[in-house]
Order: structure tokens, then sequence, then C-alpha cells
């Protein structure tokens, strides 16, 4: 049995090149695993085997006569909400099921360019709104770990991919913590870059002022290989920022002594699983060690950033998701008696439970009478808490607190109460308002269920959240862990 | 504040969205709790703090030249559309 899997996106980038193996052979070898998991993950909703393998002999002949770049030949998945030309990209609905992309999203362009092969489509969330992969249209992803849990959401589908280890790397998008969360619950590194850092063309809009892009797999090395390739300006994207990329990968060892982290006294909450704290507390341990400073500091207006999530992004939602109409792409119902019917029963039919209660709280919010009292109020709560976080950066060069407030829980626990299960979010959506660079790295295990440690930095301070995650990852081997039934 | 099936209704409406009656009562209970939960920003001292709408402060949208720069594939991007004629999408008749 070939160790392929258990090898890092690094590792694999550098044993092509060497011609230790083929990109095949390496690609082969993780369809393999990907369709001998699909019955008990569910991580998949498309897998393109011809076009990958095709690529992989392409690369193959590339490597062979010494050309290629970064990833050549490396295999990688991307979330479904990612435009994949001429492959389905469904976003988890029956709306877009039979929706097949004119063209690729900005970051399938570019990691295609950069070598990377596509496997395929990851599940995740309908239109990604959920924290468990339970609002598929596909049906739940269920988490490698232990298959009664979920995954996390809404990058649930790539996140379980990753922590099964049938790709090394994928990518996820983070509107609240879709990216974050469900890396904590499965175990792995997940990043999401700063609002602006990685273009959003072709990403099937959710919130815009929130939604950004980013990566997972096991260690921040990764991520940071794969982030650095993704990332950068795009004229197609109008919230594209034009600064340069720094080498993330060549930013990694930056040495650690002295670096400021604040922790967040309002992550340590009265929700947090006491288990779970041990865990975070104990990876802060070995940041002191390594020579890092801690300070605990307040962000007063934080605990409301739950609320002013579920205005702001129902807002925006249904606002965005009003272009699934019936008329141009997507789902159409049988016999519309006039436009009208057209347009409200191919919604009703198209769109699951959870994506329409966050389309009408939106409209609700937005409607007159309201948009006052909740739309600019929530606005205006978002300005207190960016400048809170802004404040606090004055003092700290990165804040560090749980991802979530407790591991993984079982499928069907928290979908009869909405509020409950968005408050799964608390401690990932402050970034999200903020726009701010944000990671979560294994850091332990409460009863073996892996746990996350969150690190947020200032804007585009990427570099230095990888860094810091890759220094615990070199003190720790909380991150190599693999569940047994995929090691 | 529990928002009545009327409501319900309005919102739905608005939303262009078709609810089976069953969905009605599940709704109304979700959209209730969840405007009783975002109530709380109520509380949030305010006064004198402008709106912020995105993340990125003192970024402004881009301008491009007014210039074609895309080819026509209107073929390949109908190839989704439900109902296509002539290049035209078709709908239901709107004018009688």
């Amino acid at each position: 049995m070939s160790d392929l899997h258990r090898q890092s996106v690094t590792q694999l980038a550098l044993g092509l090149r060497a011609r230790r193996f083929s990109s095949v052979e390496l690609v082969g070898a993780c369809l393999a695993r990907i369709e001998a998991s699909q019955a008990a993950l569910n991580a998949f909703v498309t897998v393109t085997r011809e076009q990958a393998l095709a690529a992989a002999a392409q690369a193959d002949r590339l490597l062979a006569a010494g050309g290629g770049g970064p990833l050549t030949g490396v295999p990688i998945a991307h979330k479904d909400l990612f435009c994949t030309r001429g492959v389905r990209t469904s976003c988890g609905s029956r709306m877009l099921d039979n929706f097949v992309s004119p063209y690729d999203a900005t970051v399938v362009a570019k990691l295609q360019a950069a070598g990377a092969i596509s496997l395929g489509k990851t599940n995740m969330d309908e239109f990604a709104m959920g924290s468990s992969n339970e609002t598929s249209f596909y049906g739940p992803v269920r988490n490698p770990w232990n298959p009664a849990l979920v995954p996390g959401g809404s990058s649930g589908g790539s996140a379980a991919a990753v922590a099964a280890r049938l790709v090394p790397g994928a990518t996820g998008t983070d509107t609240g913590g879709s990216i974050r969360q469900p890396a904590a619950l499965c175990g792995i590194t997940g990043m999401k870059a700063t609002y602006g850092r990685v273009s959003r063309h072709g990403m099937v809009a959710f919130a815009s002022s929130l939604d950004q892009a980013g990566t997972l797999a096991p260690s921040a090395a990764d991520c940071a290989l794969l982030l650095r390739e993704m990332a950068g300006f795009d004229e197609r994207d109008s919230t594209s920022v034009d600064t340069p990329v720094p080498d993330y990968v060549a930013a990694l060892e930056q040495p650690l002594a002295g670096l400021k982290i604040g922790l967040l006294r309002e992550f340590f909450d009265t929700g947090l699983d006491p288990e779970y704290e041990r865990c975070v507390r104990e990876a802060l341990k070995v940041y002191v060690g390594l020579g890092a400073k801690l300070t605990e500091v307040s962000l007063p207006s934080l605990p409301l950033s739950v609320p002013v999530y579920y205005v702001v992004a129902p807002a925006e939602c249904s606002s965005n998701l009003a272009r699934f109409d019936g008329v141009r792409f997507g789902h159409r119902c049988e016999n519309p008696r006039d436009l009208t019917d057209l347009y409200r029963r191919s919604r009703g039919e198209g769109f699951g439970a959870e994506v329409k209660r966050r389309v009408m709280t939106g409209t609700y919010v937005l409607s007159a009478g309201y948009y006052d009292a909740y739309y600019l109020k929530a606005q205006r709560v978002r300005a207190l808490i960016n400048a809170d976080f802004i404040r606090a950066f004055k003092e700290v060069d990165v804040l560090m607190g749980p991802t979530t407030p407790t591991p993984a829980f079982a499928l069907g626990a928290k979908t009869a109460d909405p509020i409950t299960m968005y408050l799964n979010d608390i401690y990932t959506i402050g970034a999200n308002l903020a726009g701010l660079p944000a990671a979560s790295v294994p850091c332990g295990f409460v009863q073996d269920l892996p746990v996350g440690l969150q690190i947020v930095g200032p804007h585009f301070a990427e570099a230095r959240v990888l860094s810091a995650a890759h220094a615990l990852q070199r003190a720790t081997d909380w991150h190599t862990r693999v569940p047994e039934a995929y090691a | 504040m529990a928002l009545t099936r009327e409501q319900i209704a309005s919102i739905a409406s608005l939303a262009r969205l078709e609810l089976t009656p069953g969905e009605f009562p599940v709704y109304q209970e979700s959209l209730s709790r969840i405007v009783e939960f975002i109530g709380a920003l109520e509380r949030a001292d305010t006064a004198g703090v402008a709106p912020m709408a995105h993340p990125l402060p003192g970024l402004s949208q881009r301008l491009r030249p007014d210039a074609v720069t895309e080819d026509d594939r209107h073929e390949a991007y109908q190839q989704n559309a439900p109902q296509v004629a002539a290049g035209l999408y078709l709908v239901p008749k709107v004018i009688e």
C-alpha cells in the first residue's frame, strides 16, 4: 500500500519533480480513496476522474521534459461553489443541480496555471449557508473522525476530504467561519485570507461584504503554498485589492520570539467547553515556550457579532440570490402560469429550507420600516466591532482563542433551532465582519475529537498568521493525526 | 416579537418564494426567534457611529475604460437556460 496520501502538498510537489512517482499514479491513488470513502463520507458532489487522469498524464509529460509550475501534478479539490468550466457547479443546491459553468473561477484558473489538478467538487452546505453540512441538497457530509458526527460547514466536504487524506489540499470559502469551523472539527488547518486578497470572480456569491476564499490542508505550510498560488489582484473582482502577494512559504520560518499574542477575553466565555479550553491554553503555553508574549485583550463589542452577522449576511444573501429566477439558468418549475408564478415556484422548489429562511430574514430586515432598525443598526455595530479589532492590533501582533465552542456534534443535534446552529460561529464571525485573515490550527483532542486554535491577524498579515501556525506545528504533531479508518 | 402568518406571507411574496402550507408555521416560528435574537442590537450604543458597509474603508470602486474586452459567448451561456429561442430567453407571456 502506497503512503502517498500521507504526504504533504510540499512533499508531493517535490516528489513529482524528482520523478519518485508519477502524477498519474498519485491522482489514481487519490481517486481510489475518494471512491472508496464516498458512501461513508459523501465528501464529493462530482468527481472528474477522466479529466483528472488526462491532466495528470499531461503533467507527467511536462515534468519529464523538465517543465512545470510549483504545483504541477498535485491533486486538489474545489468546494462546489467555485465555477469550473464544463463541470457542474451545484453550490449544494437543487437550484444549480443542472448548472454547468461556462467559465472558470479565477481561483480555479490560478491553481490550474500553477499545475494543480482538480479531482472534483466537494460537498457543502447549500449556498454556503450552514455550519454542519446538513443543508446540502446532496445529503450531509460525515466527519471522518466519527461518522455519526458532522464535519462542520459550510466547507464540510473540503474539510472531510482533507482530514481523510483523500486529497492533500482543497479550496474553501469563509463568510462567517466556513473554512475555520470545519477545519477545527475535522482536525486540519484552514486559512481564510483578508477580504480582497483572493479573487471572488467565479465564486458564487452569498454575502458580498463578508465572503472570502481560502485553503484547507493538513498543515500551515501546505496552506501557505496553496494560498500563494491563489491570491492576487484580479480586475474581474471589483473588491480585489491591488497589493503584491508575499511569498507565504518563504515567510513561514520567520522567528516567533517576541511575537505579541492577544488572548481574546470574550472568546473564553461560559459557552466554551472546559476541555476544549484546556487544549487551547496548552497551545498558548507552547507559544510562551517559543518566546511569545501573551496579553489578555478585550473586544467589548464582539459578543454582538452573531446578531450583526444574522442581519448583514441574510440581507446581502437575499439580494445576491435574487438572480436565481428560473429564467437564465438554474431550476425552473413545470408549467408556470405567469412570470410571477415562474419566479415564486422556481425559487420555492429550487432553494432548500435554510436558504429560504435566510432569504426571508434578509428581505424582512431590508423591508420598508425595518431597514434603519435592523440593517443600518447592524452596520453601525459592525463598525464598533471593527474598531475593537483595530484598537487590539495596536497592542498585539495576532489574536488567539478557540475556533469553536465545542468539538464536532451529532448529525441532527442542532437542526431543530436555527439560533443554536448559528451560535457555532460565535468565535469566527468577528474576523469576517472586520475582513481579517484568520486560521484554525489543530491543537489537541477532546474525547478523540479534534479541536482548533484560532489565529487572527491584521489586514493582509496572512504571512504572520501562517508563520505563527507553522511555529506551533513544528513544536506539536496534532496536525499529523489522521482518523484510524483513513490512516 | 412574534411574526404573524400574514407577515410571513408578505415577506415570502416580496422575496418571490412560494411556500407550502406546511412551511408557514415553520418559518413563523424560526423567523420570530431570529427577529428576537437580532433585537439584541437595539441595546448597543451607536450614537455618532457611521455604518460600515464593507471591511476595506478608504477603498473606492475601480472604473475601467468603456471598451469591449470579452468575446461574445452567449451561446455557451445560454446552454444553462431552461428555454431559449433565437438567442432570447423565453418566459411566460407578460403583456396580454
